[in-house]
């Protein structure tokens, strides 16, 4: 629900509104950690010097009541799936996810008795990042692409 | 009146999602006002059923699921596999691989022992090292990237030898990594060693002495950090450790500082094995065994005789059998005594394949080491466990 209920048609102050709320949230994605598994590494590799997540405004939090991004990075087991379904939750909206790995999408090579076989079974997911672990560059991509889907949304009316 | 003599135990949930509990693991902590009565860990919530998948495996297929158990040092763990079934024949690895199995294993202790002083430095409140490590890390995962085309999971160290040989670049990386690498340790060094919050966060923190040690089990610097020289490259030889000439560091305080000096030092020998390995290597060479039980025929072979074609096909869909029997082959990984224990049944697939993971058995102390110590401890003592969730839970 936006500010505004879908009384009146698009025009050009609810438009601008749009667009920068967008702009802001789109320049500040705050993710909450959330390594799972070997994904997780290169999650951290991500945010260390060579590849900087900063520079794109995007700092880990370590609680889900601050952040507006899951990356889950990793196995998903059937132990953890509560978990992460809680802690997605948890966070308030807007939020979004991203699946990080073979292992979050699809399961990966772990097609046994203990793995959910992609995260998208407990929780909705925006976006897929194949590879087993995905290169920074794959985690760009999707951040990237996150960016776009967040410029085209509206928020003063839903 | 207030009574000062009250004591009252809570119990306090830390984790699954925990920034400095690395990775998936829960820790129930009793604890009293602010110190730690008891901690009990709860695994499994990484459990992937990997010992069960190898059950279903080829003996070659197995080698990717290796890579995933500590992740942070993905080809200690294939050299540990792989030896374990080159026990079952007795294969015998050409030189050159057997040099560059000792490089890629010792780049991955590195490369672990740096996201380790990273992520601990990190947890204590020291954020600069954090980034310094990484940069060097960086440059290990782009050697492995040149030399097999991947940074984390290569799965490059094969039964019988490894995959390919590496191109020369790799070579050319790898030495001018190695000339500069102390000096980067000097940096951490500088950044920690003699700093002061630094000190009062480790020194007494974690204590395990040597009787500890031996009845709990744990390996590695938490065994060499509580003044017990034993190292399985020394001690229980694999591959060509003998012919390198490197120290053994050993500190007996037997606290987290202690292990921390005993992993910086590690990373200086490690780097001195790299840069007599790199000196002594074969100029070139075959890096694959021809033994006809494990190898895949070569090329040209295949192309001309009809039984090459027959064998290669074989392998590749179905697998070689291995004799019946046992075994179990450890080695120094970077955490501690990783090791493998394979039975088989004569089939091309282990009938039981059973994971030694330090860090398993590592972390059956954190109870002995965090009791008596404030909560804010806690963390430095994991920190200092080197804990890897992959291999912990399989
Ligand atoms: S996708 Fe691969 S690297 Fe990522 S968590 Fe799964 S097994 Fe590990």
């Amino acid at each position: 629900m936006g500010l505004i209920d879908r009384k009146l048609p698009d025009n050009v102050l609810t438009t601008t509104v749009d667009s920068v709320i967008n702009y802001c949230r789109k320049g500040s994605i705050w993710p909450v950690t959330f390594g799972l598994a070997c994904c997780a590494i290169e999650m951290m590799a991500c945010g260390a010097a060579k590849y900087d997540l900063d520079r794109m405004g995007i700092i880990f939090r370590a609680t889900p009541r601050q952040s507006d991004l899951m990356l889950v990075a990793g196995t998903v087991t059937r132990k953890m799936a509560p978990v992460v379904r809680k802690v997605y939750l948890q966070m308030p909206e807007p939020k979004w996810v991203i699946a990080i790995g073979s292992c979050a999408t699809s399961g990966g090579i772990y097609n046994t008795y203990s793995t959910v076989q992609g995260v998208d079974e407990v929780i909705p997911v925006d976006f897929y990042v194949p590879g087993c672990p995905p290169r920074p560059e794959a985690f760009f991509d999707a951040i990237t692409a996150l960016q776009k889907k967040i410029m085209t949304e509206k928020v003063v009316r839903k | 009146m207030i009574n000062n003599n009250i004591s009252e135990v809570i119990t306090v949930n830390m984790g699954p999602q925990h920034p400095s509990t690395h990775g998936v693991l829960r820790l129930v902590v009793d604890i009293d006002g602010e110190t730690i009565v008891n901690v009990e860990p709860d695994v499994g919530f990484l459990h992937r059923g990997t010992e069960k998948l190898a059950e279903n495996r080829t003996y070659h297929q197995v080698i990717p699921l290796t890579d995933r158990l500590d992740y942070l040092s993905p080809l200690s763990n294939n050299l540990a596999y792989c030896l374990a079934v080159e026990k079952f024949f007795d294969v015998k690895i050409p030189e050159r691989a057997e040099y560059l199995r000792v490089i890629l294993a010792e780049m991955a202790r590195v490369a672990s022992h740096l996201v380790w002083v990273a992520t601990h430095a990190l947890d204590i409140g020291a954020m600069t090292v954090f980034l310094y490590a990484f940069r060097e890390r960086e440059e290990i995962l782009d050697m492995f990237e040149v030399g097999t085309g991947q940074r984390m999971t290569s799965s490059w160290i094969r039964i019988g030898g490894i995959r390919a040989d590496m191109p020369e670049d790799f070579f050319v990386r790898l030495k001018s990594f190695t000339d500069k690498f102390d000096s980067c340790v000097d940096l951490y060094e500088n950044l920690l060693t003699n700093n002061r919050i630094w000190k009062m966060r480790t020194i007494g923190i974690g204590h395990l002495s040597d009787e500890d040690v031996q009845a709990y089990g744990t390996s590695g610097p938490l065994m060499r950090g509580s003044g017990i020289d034993f190292d399985l490259r020394r001690d229980e030889p694999y591959g060509i450790y003998d012919r390198f000439k490197w120290e053994i560091p050993v500190e007996e305080a037997g606290d987290t500082y202690a292990r921390y000096k005993v992993r910086m030092k590690e990373m200086r020998e490690a780097n001195k094995i790299l840069q007599q390995a790199l000196e002594q290597i074969p100029a070139t060479g075959e890096v694959m065994t021809d033994d006809p039980r494990v190898a895949l025929p070569a090329h040209e072979d295949v192309y001309e005789r009809m039984e090459a074609l027959i064998r290669r096909f074989y392998i590749v869909s179905k697998g070689f059998k291995a004799p019946k029997g046992e075994t179990y082959q450890g080695i120094e990984a970077p955490k501690g005594e990783l090791g493998f224990y394979l039975v088989s049944e004569g089939e091309e697939r282990p009938y039981r394949m059973k994971i030694r993971a330090p860090s398993y058995v590592n972390l059956g102390a954190l109870n002995k080491m965090a009791q008596g110590h404030m909560l804010a401890d806690l963390v430095a003592i994991v920190g200092t466990n080197d804990v890897v969730l992959g291999e912990i839970d399989r």
